[in-house]
């Protein structure tokens, strides 16, 4: 699950990291008191939307020449201006796609002074099964060209997960990142303090690009971008409360809801499959052999009847699609549970485009007899070339 | 031979009240007489549990994992515990010296296997999973959820991130008559015990296994690690044809496909980079995930 910066620095303040103060404000006309809030003589107004690259992105309402998603205002009517110029508008950066995201809140705060900026962020290192810190002195840019073009610019440093992060973690870090004075010191407090917040919090990503080292030689986080693990949401009311549904597509919060992994795709094939990697290969088949999937669903392990059939809604729901796939090869899923939910669904809801079904595995008689009985206008399938096949034949033809 | 489960391993289950445990076990059972021999219950401990099949089968419930290691001699154990009790009972099985600790359960917080991986790595047990399917020898043991019917003692070591695509590769390698030695799921979670060198390397290493089928996904690199490994022992002589699969070609960028480890980041992790590391190690790579059984064939009739 994904937070808007300024719900992300409050998260980290609230563990004691540097952020600078600021007012979250959703109409403009909250924009002047909010700048009262803040001691000046530099404001800084920053689109809030769930995508990086804000700064460069544009309003697709305003003209190619207007200023970008994040600006800075050196007084309170620039402050105000700024937040007509944005609020409803639709930014547009490399990470939304064209269709852009429309901005519904800014964070106002409070300007800084940069002498120069870092990259840190705090991931769960897969090879190492740690939590890692990243870091390098190339802040403010784009970490995944830096990546490419200077990799040695970036230093991995692992932390023991039975000791937390130590003074010499702590001073490695400050040393990749080069920092002398207030700012080390500032470095060895605040790098427990990140990890605290990552690994109480179950965070999945914590991005602080840039870091900044100000004219006062301190460090402060003048970006952050956080990601929670969904997996422990449940051990996190006060998170879980952060969540923005305007920033997400609707059949995925409704997917999200029978805790389906559903994400929309552009294709014309609706697939049901069970098992993530089976989801993804079916994809793939669909595509060899042609046409495109309409979407990446997993049902999962163990689903319910009714989950089965949300799932089955959620797709006929999508009206690109032109055709379904049900790929269901049963080890914990059993192939009765997906038939009988599969039939309710169909009998709810009606069929209007072809339907292909494969199903293999744990109770697959029960399975298929319980759809041979139906009585319904389901195409079964062998394998999973033959079903791929079948339903990409089906959709050319329709 | 197989590797790592076969006739004589005695297996614990924790989580073997809940619904998952009880139905996997009652087929664990019926497949060749897996031998389960005890379930795990903090507070049930004493009493014992029936199968609803045909309630034939009991096993006996122990309070802790120790106990019931010491009572039944069991060297292996199955967890089925809901995901936010799971890192615990994972790690109660390592305390209690348990072989092999094969974790079934999907959706476990990451940072609770951080803690689970800090453990195990200074321990002698080995952990399969989890989010994964299990480890299945065929006609002796079944530990986790594949479906029994669909496999066949034979010469194919199959491992696999992706539960239901293990089923595939051993659906197919039964269909073309190859069967199998031992069909391995790693699970699909991006912090896990076991890695796929950890299961080529087994594989190597039985006799029995003469071709390998490697399942892998999009995210992380351990393909390209394993691809690096099947490399290097080639040039050492230590070579067995092997067939391999990358699923998620066709997944958007930056999107977590269900499992959490799936999802490419910043150009790392795709498909196209483990299916060139894969080719380059020897390996031939399917297009299709309704060709590894004919691809390996064929590959053999060569």
């Amino acid at each position: 699950m994904n937070i808007h910066e300024h719900q992300a620095k409050a998260v980290l303040k609230a563990f004691g990291a540097p952020v600078a103060d600021g007012v979250a404000i959703f109409s403009a006309d909250e924009a002047g008191a909010a700048a009262d809030k803040l001691p000046g003589p530099l404001w800084v107004v920053k689109s809030q939307i769930h995508a990086g690259g804000r700064g460069k992105g544009k309003f697709k309402e305003l003209g190619p020449d207007a200023k970008g998603g994040v600006r800075l205002a050196f007084s309170r009517d620039e402050v105000i201006a700024h937040a007509k110029d944005m609020l409803g508008n639709t930014l547009v950066t490399h990470q939304t796609g064209p269709a852009g995201k429309q901005v519904n809140r800014l964070y106002i705060e409070d300007g800084a002074d940069i002498e120069t900026e870092l990259y840190l962020s705090l991931l769960v290192n897969r090879e190492t099964g740690r939590v890692a810190f990243v870091v390098s002195t190339e802040g403010g840019m784009d970490i995944e060209a830096v990546a490419e073009e200077t990799p040695e610019k970036i230093l991995t440093i692992n932390i023991d997960p039975q000791t937390g992060v130590t003074s010499s973690d702590a001073g490695r870090i400050a040393d990749a990142l080069e920092l002398k004075g207030p700012a080390r010191e500032d470095m060895l407090s605040l790098a427990p303090i990140l990890y605290r917040a990552f690994t109480e919090k179950d965070m999945s990503l914590l991005e602080v690009n840039p870091l900044i080292v100000m004219k006062d030689g301190h460090l402060r986080v003048l970006d952050a971008k956080v990601s929670f693990d969904g997996n422990a949401l449940f051990r996190h009311d006060d998170i879980r409360a952060l969540r923005d549904l305007t920033e997400e597509d609707e059949k995925e919060i409704e997917a999200s809801k029978y805790d389906l992994a559903y994400i929309a795709l552009d294709g014309n094939i609706g697939c049901m499959v069970n098992g993530a990697g089976l989801a993804m290969a079916t994809m793939d088949i669909i595509k060899l052999y042609g046409a495109e999937p309409a979407n990446f669903l997993d049902v999962g392990g163990g689903a319910s009847k009714e989950k089965v059939t949300h799932a089955f809604k959620i797709i006929t729901a999508d009206k690109n699609v032109k055709g379904i796939l049900v790929n269901i090869f049963g080890g914990i899923m059993r192939c009765d549970v997906i038939a009988e939910g599969v039939v309710a669904a169909v009998k709810e809801v009606g069929l209007k485009v072809p339907l292909v079904v494969r199903l293999e595995g744990t109770n697959v008689d029960q399975g298929k007899k319980i759809l041979n009985e139906s009585g319904l206008d389901i195409t079964s399938a062998d394998d999973l070339d033959d079903a791929a096949q079948k339903i990409v034949a089906a959709v050319k033809k329709g | 031979m197989s590797i790592l489960v076969n006739k004589d391993t005695k297996i614990l289950v924790q989580g073997l009240t809940g619904k998952t445990g009880t139905f996997h076990t009652e087929q664990a059972l019926a497949y060749f007489g897996t031998r389960m021999v005890g379930g795990i219950h903090p507070k049930k401990g004493g009493e014992s549990w029936t199968s609803g099949m045909d309630g034939a089968a009991s096993l006996p419930i122990f309070s802790t994992v120790a106990e019931g290691k010491e009572r039944t001699g069991a060297t292996a154990s199955v967890v089925y515990v809901p995901p936010a009790g799971a890192g615990a009972a994972i790690i109660e099985a390592i305390d209690a010296g348990i072989e092999l600790i094969v974790c079934i359960t999907e959706g476990i917080p990451v940072m609770d296997m951080v803690k689970v991986k800090a453990r195990l790595e200074k321990s002698s047990s080995r952990l399969l999973g989890p989010n994964c399917p299990g480890v299945l020898t065929p006609e002796e043991c079944k530990i986790g959820i594949m479906p029994g019917n669909i496999f066949k003692k034979g010469s194919v070591g199959v491992v696999s991130r992706s539960g239901t695509l293990t089923y595939e590769a051993v659906f197919q390698t039964t269909a073309e008559g190859l069967g199998q030695t031992t069909a391995v799921g790693i699970g699909g979670d991006p912090v896990k015990g076991t890695e796929f060198i950890d299961i080529l390397e087994m594989f190597l290493a039985d006799d029995d296994t003469k071709s390998i089928i490697m399942i892998g996904e999009i995210g992380g690199s351990a393909e390209e690690e394993a691809a690096q490994f099947l490399r290097d022992e080639a040039k050492k002589g230590r070579r067995k044809p092997t067939v391999g699969f990358i699923a998620g070609r066709t997944a958007p960028k930056g999107r977590t496909m269900g499992h959490a480890g799936a999802i490419v980041a910043g150009g790392k992790g795709d498909a196209d980079s483990k299916i060139e590391a894969m080719k380059a190690a020897g390996i031939t790579v399917s297009d299709s995930p309704a060709r590894l059984g004919k691809t390996l064939a064929e590959l053999l009739k060569n």
